[in-house]
């Protein structure tokens, strides 16, 4: 058994939250110089020059890459071996959101209630996805979601006879309506299989795979290349503005499903694709 | 082609603009978000007095993060337009001239746009840090208590946007993508 106190666990958070809203992974970088390259439209590559530039300020000044700093979407793989001490673990996590949020000069965008909306000026509670692990690592993921791509995603309950045709045509259509609300270029996350809630959450977390790796499953790795190709001929462009650079990658994760359903879900991010890992 | 433009814009300003054009904007201009605009729109049902004159002002769909000591301001890029498509033809037919946010409108937003000759632009959505810099001042007028999404008066110098629907209704988000569609 390995014992790990909550305050580190705290420390951690505050810091990814701050490093996770100002430098972006590697590879979006990489995807954001390929495309300034090939995008032929001039308009798109104007503003894909303009996320470039974007970035180094924001690195540079400490400003954060957008302003809307999310809500905090945390993923907890704990080991089963690890024993947590020194105060509950959810407290721990939020305070590390609290803390990153006040101190990084982060934006506060949650509110308590759906309905009634009163902000809780510190960015918590935190949207939390505990995982149980083998062995006695913690690995903590954290990604600061936006809402203008939020708001895009959707979760579509096929029927097993659609297929693969049926779910390519629910992600184009998911991109195609998103088009210029969820600040293309974008990142698809794409989740199949699973119950209603299960499928969403596939999504999510493929947002998180770095753009450079695709699916082990060679038919979904297909796939996931056809619709990249499919999205990027839209036309929609950096910004919505025209262009080829719709879309850096789209990334498939699946499970098991029912014998009667296809559950599909689209999760949308923007350029600003926020994700954080550490293991400790 | 680019266009530098003051603003608040006049008429003749208005009507040059189009569908296309890539504009630096200085001058004035306030932000309003969600709450701002729930705000401003039940005080127009209720006819109380509003915060800021509409008539001739241009509207930043923005949310700031806080900024750090000594700074103007925080991260400040677009927020989503539509969620503010239910309360805009009022705030047009009030005498709102311009918007600045990113993505779709509705159809009546078009129709009261070109109704009260109001241009729509698009700032680069997720360029918050770069924007940030073209805002030379900034203070809030309004609706302290909201945080972020109380309203800012800022000075902007060049800030950068793009005519996404002018005064005549063409939408430059429906001929751009059909346009690069292969």
């Amino acid at each position: 058994m390995r014992i790990i106190q909550t305050s580190v666990i705290t420390d951690h958070i505050k810091e990814m939250c701050i490093e996770a809203n100002h430098f972006l992974a590697p590879d979006m970088e990489e995807c954001l110089n390929r495309a300034e390259q090939t995008e032929k439209a001039p308009l798109g590559k104007k503003i894909l020059g303009q996320l470039k530039e974007n970035l180094q300020i924001a690195g540079e000044d400490m400003i954060p890459i957008c302003q809307d700093t999310g809500m905090a979407v945390i993923f907890m793989e704990i080991g089963q071996e690890v024993h947590f001490e020194g105060g509950f673990l959810e407290d721990a996590v939020n305070e590390g959101v609290r803390r990153g949020y006040i101190e990084g000069y982060l934006r506060k965008s949650v509110v308590r209630d759906p309905l009634i909306r009163e902000n809780t000026n510190d960015n918590t509670p935190a949207v939390i996805h505990y995982e149980l692990t083998a062995g006695e690592q913690v690995r903590i993921t954290v990604a600061p979601k936006g809402f203008g791509s939020e708001n895009m995603s959707c979760v579509f309950m096929l029927k097993p006879a659609d297929g693969i045709d049926g779910v390519k045509n629910a992600v184009l259509t998911a991109v195609r309506e998103a088009g210029p609300n969820a600040c293309p270029p974008m990142v698809v996350g794409v989740g199949i299989g699973g119950t209603f809630e299960k499928c969403a959450l596939l999504a999510k977390k493929a947002l998180t795979r770095p753009a450079s790796e695709r699916s082990p499953i060679p038919y979904i790795r297909e796939m996931e290349d056809e619709l990249l190709v499919s999205i990027n001929k839209t036309g929609i462009g950096p910004g919505g503005l025209g262009g080829s650079s719709t879309a850096f990658a789209v990334n498939i994760n699946t499970y098991p499903t029912h014998i009667a359903g296809l559950p599909v879900a689209v999760n949308i991010c923007c350029h600003v694709n926020r994700h954080v890992v550490r293991e400790i | 082609m680019d266009k530098y433009v003051k603003v608040p814009m006049d008429g003749d300003v208005i009507k040059r603009l189009q569908a296309g054009d890539y504009v630096y904007l200085t001058g004035t201009i306030y932000t309003a978000r969600d709450a701002a605009h729930k705000r401003i729109f039940d005080t127009m049902k209720n006819g109380g007095e509003l915060p800021l004159d509409l008539d001739g002002t241009v509207i930043y769909y923005m949310g700031p993060s806080p900024a750090r000591e000594g700074r103007v301001i925080g991260s400040a890029g677009p927020t989503t337009a539509s969620r503010m498509d239910k309360y805009t033809p009022d705030f047009l037919d009030a005498g709102l001239k311009g918007m600045i946010g990113k993505g779709k409108r509705s159809e009546a937003v078009k129709e009261a746009m070109i109704r009260n000759r109001a241009v729509y632009f698009a700032a680069v959505g997720g360029a918050g840090a770069l924007l940030s810099h073209t805002v030379k001042n900034s203070k809030v007028i309004a609706y302290a208590d909201l945080g972020t999404e109380a309203v800012y008066e800022l000075q902007v110098e060049n800030f950068p946007v793009v005519v996404v629907i002018d005064s005549e209704g063409n939408d430059l988000y429906e001929t751009a993508a059909e346009r690069y569609r292969v």
